[in-house]
């Protein structure tokens, strides 16, 4: 049997087109890759290449017809051995079948369906200490790459400088340069060098000296490190941590001011915390270094110096994807996370002289965000507060916003109401600065507001 | 000169920036290099991957295929004989234009061809594409849609060859197009820095999508891309794939030996457009017709395989026959596997904690 040359698909959106030219006539021998056509796509003229070699027996559309449909047969070709005779064969208008169209399976407008429920750590009754959050970020490394010899950190001045914030301080002396690694400045190198390392089963953490720098390397954070388990079909997974410093410290500016919490919030195939507690921030980040998915790590440079208590030993995890209740309270939920816990707390402190009761959620985990915590608060107070350092539009405070109206709607009596660093790029001028971040005046306001105790 | 490898230079105060095939030009390939089964299966494996590819770009004009589709048709010589300079527990990372460092590093046609018909029998059970497939059982790690991205990826492999205290190594491959990002010279300092066993082959066909690389690089010779970080570099006939071949085992043995990265460029073209939606108008036709009659690395191979006699016609025209079988079987199974269930739309995004 002749094999039949079908008109091709030679554009991603291309159902049909012109046969511009024939390049091989009827008689001409073929071979594999030779041009025998030239077709007019949708985009451009394209040359159609023969993937099998013979002779060309027919030409079965006439140069220059236009609207040829994809698949049609436009010529035939004689293989090794047949002649013209092996044409009257061929039934002419026997197209492929085209490819079956394929039913999208429809977008649920929920999330995705939650993988096992993440279960909270239970209270801690042993001996605590008090450590600042510093100290804690530093002994939860320090413990992980006991356990595990794979653990390793790598980032500018994590090493012999001690961390640009001494976060690592005396890492180096323990674990050695080959564990703790000096990078140069090259954020996009390193973090995909890190990923590189997950892929083979290593276990980076990566420090960014801040956020801020990590916009050099988004991409292979997210092309790489998020994406790749998927489009391996769970082949190849990304263990890794990037860490460091998040949204506004005191008088840097816009570049080196920003919350970048719903950024990353974003994106499947990331998880993203955010601690406000050095118990928080010391049990989560061991759950992240042990976490075989890339973690989002997101600290506070204001909140390092800060004192909590904090269990003491190596036991002390704390799970990712679990909101923690930091005050109960009957008469409005306030849900946030990292530095604004404690202007919260603050808030809720003044409330009480007024006779409201706030209930403080520190989300703590924004990927995968615990809704069922906020949802059931806002089922006892029926009032939602949200509070972040970072802007408004498409925020996390808008993400629970729609969270609220698919889940609690029935239950609310105010309109959830988001308290969010201004919509500006952050000014130096100390004032103006205070101005752009929500402040515990601010969260105390939206609460009596909610509660139209104003 | 389209059809010459261009002349390497020693560049002033580069370390080691050679090129290393004697056979250049016309010269066939020097197959008193290898022995009768080697040469054989060199060969076997270039046709594999042209005939592969002739069928994905059929597939793809039956709207078999979607999306992006880079083929590899005439670069084969490069990743077929770099592979042959590996061991096995040695890593490989490429680009987009992939399907045939798969087939090198021996992943089945079959998952491959099913990957790209966006099937459950893929190598990614659909969920990838053409741009992105992994075998880690092969050392296969990608198939990266983001030019440049895969370079510090393979960097980290290294990394992590050695810190694991294992004797591997990794080719990182990059395109002419990819020599201009940025990263590339992060990962490029950092390798020489931390003395990384890493290859970077620099698969220099001429052209990233439709811009040569005259108005895309300010010197067109890449093999001394390193040399600001001390990186030797080599430029090679990648039409070539005896000269391929002993080019990588010599850079393969200096970076296992802890001597840190090497940089090959290998001198190569492809036939067909950027991807399967571009005409190629950018170049001349007579060009790729010279290149094809004069320098296909397959047809140049078989000259001297004939030649010298060391083989025949019809032993050629039985493993054509063979490979043909092969790549027939991957796409039936291509097509008639089914789609991937509606229920993987959710999966594999995280890992079980």
């Amino acid at each position: 049997m002749p094999i039949q040359i079908l008109m091709p698909a030679l554009s991603p959106t291309m159902t049909e087109g012109k046969l511009a030219k024939w390049l091989k006539q009827t008689g001409e021998p073929v071979a594999a890759g030779d041009t025998i056509a030239e077709i007019e796509t949708d985009k451009a003229t394209m040359e159609v290449e023969a993937v099998d070699e013979g002779i060309l027996g027919q030409q079965l559309v006439a140069e220059g017809t236009e609207g040829v449909p994809v698949n049609t047969p436009i010529a035939l070709l004689l293989e090794e051995g047949e002649d013209e005779s092996a044409l009257a064969n061929v039934d002419s208008v026997a197209a492929a079948p085209a490819p079956a169209a394929v039913a999208a399976p429809a977008t649920p407008v929920a999330a995705a369906p939650t993988a096992a429920p993440v279960v909270a750590e239970t209270e801690w009754d042993g001996p605590t200490q008090t450590q600042t959050v510093r100290e804690a970020l530093r002994d939860a490394m320090a413990e992980e790459m006991r356990r595990n010899p794979d653990v390793f950190l790598m980032g500018e001045e994590v090493a012999e400088y001690q961390g640009a914030y001494k976060i690592s301080q005396g890492l180096l002396e323990e674990f050695g340069a080959k564990r703790v690694i000096d990078t140069p400045i090259t954020e996009q190198g390193f973090a995909g060098i890190g990923v590189g390392a997950a892929f083979y089963g290593l276990r980076p953490i990566v420090e960014f000296m801040t956020f801020n720098f990590a916009m050099q390397a988004i991409d292979q954070i997210i092309n790489s490190a998020a994406k790749t388990r998927y489009m391996s079909g769970g082949q190849v997974s990304s263990p890794i941590v990037f860490r460091g410093p998040n949204g506004a410290a005191a008088r840097v500016a816009a570049q080196h001011s920003q919350c970048y919490a719903s950024w990353y919030a974003h994106i499947p195939g990331l998880k993203v915390v955010a601690p406000w507690s050095a118990a928080d921030a010391k049990g989560l980040l061991k759950a992240a270094i042990r976490d075989p998915n890339p973690v989002i790590f997101l600290e506070n440079e204001v909140l390092y110096g800060q004192s909590f208590e904090v269990p003491q030993g190596d036991d002390w995890i704390v799970p990712i994807g679990k909101a923690k209740i930091v005050r109960p309270g009957r008469d409005v939920t306030i849900a946030t996370f990292s530095i604004s816990v404690g202007r919260a707390l603050e808030a809720a402190e003044a409330l009480a002289q007024e006779g409201i009761e706030a209930e403080v959620i520190d989300l703590r985990s924004l990927r995968p965000l615990d809704a069922e915590t906020v949802i059931n608060s806002v089922k006892r107070t029926n009032r939602l507060v949200t509070v972040e350092e970072g802007w408004p539009t498409a925020g996390i405070g808008a993400e629970l916003a729609a969270l609220m109206m698919a889940h609690a709607f029935d239950w609310l009596d105010a309109p959830v109401t988001r308290v969010c660093g201004a919509d500006v790029p952050m000014p130096y001028a100390a004032n103006l600065e205070r101005l752009a971040l929500p402040n515990t005046a601010d969260i105390a306001a939206a609460a009596k507001q909610v509660c139209y105790a104003d | 000169m389209a059809t010459q490898a261009a002349k390497p230079k020693k560049v002033k105060g580069a370390p080691v920036a050679k090129k290393v095939s004697a056979k250049r030009g016309r010269a066939g390939p020097d197959v008193a290099s290898a022995n009768r089964d080697e040469l054989l299966e060199l060969y076997r494996e270039m046709l594999l991957i042209r005939r592969f590819e002739e069928k994905a770009g059929q597939m793809y004009g039956m709207g078999l295929i979607g999306g992006f589709c880079h083929l590899y048709v005439g670069q084969e010589a490069v990743v077929v004989g770099m592979q042959a300079s590996i061991a096995e527990g040695d890593s490989v990372i490429t680009s987009y234009r992939d399907h045939g460092h798969m087939l090198a590093c021996g992943m089945e046609a079959k998952g491959v061809m099913a990957e790209l018909t966006g099937r459950r029998g893929g190598y990614s059970r659909g969920k990838g594409g053409s741009m992105h497939m992994f075998s880690q059982e092969k050392g296969f790690f990608g198939g990266h849609g983001i030019v440049g991205a895969q370079v510090p990826l393979g960097t980290g492999l290294a990394f992590a060859h050695k810190y694991k205290d294992e004797a591997a190594v990794c080719l990182t491959y990059l395109g002419d197009g990819a020599v201009n990002q940025g990263q590339v010279y992060e990962s490029f300092n950092m390798a020489a820095l931390w003395k990384l066993p890493v290859i970077y082959v620099i698969e220099n066909n001429k052209y990233g999508m439709g811009t040569s690389i005259e108005r895309a690089s300010a010197r067109t010779d890449l093999y001394h891309r390193g040399q600001a970080y001390g990186i030797p570099g080599i430029q090679v006939d990648g039409m070539d794939v005896l000269a391929v071949r002993e080019a990588g085992r010599k850079v393969v043995a200096h970076a296992r030996a802890g001597k840190g990265p090497q940089i090959l460029e290998m001198l190569t073209y492809r036939y067909r457009g950027h991807s399967m939606s571009d005409p190629a108008k950018s170049r001349a036709k007579e060009e790729v017709q010279k290149m094809r009659q004069e320098r296909d690395p397959i047809e140049r191979l078989r000259g001297a395989l004939l030649d010298n006699k060391v083989t025949d016609e019809a032993s050629l025209k039985e493993m054509d026959r063979s490979v043909k079988e092969i790549v027939s079987e991957a796409a039936e199974f291509a097509q008639n596997s089914p789609e991937p269930d509606v229920s993987e739309l959710f999966t594999d995004i995280y890992a079980e904690a």
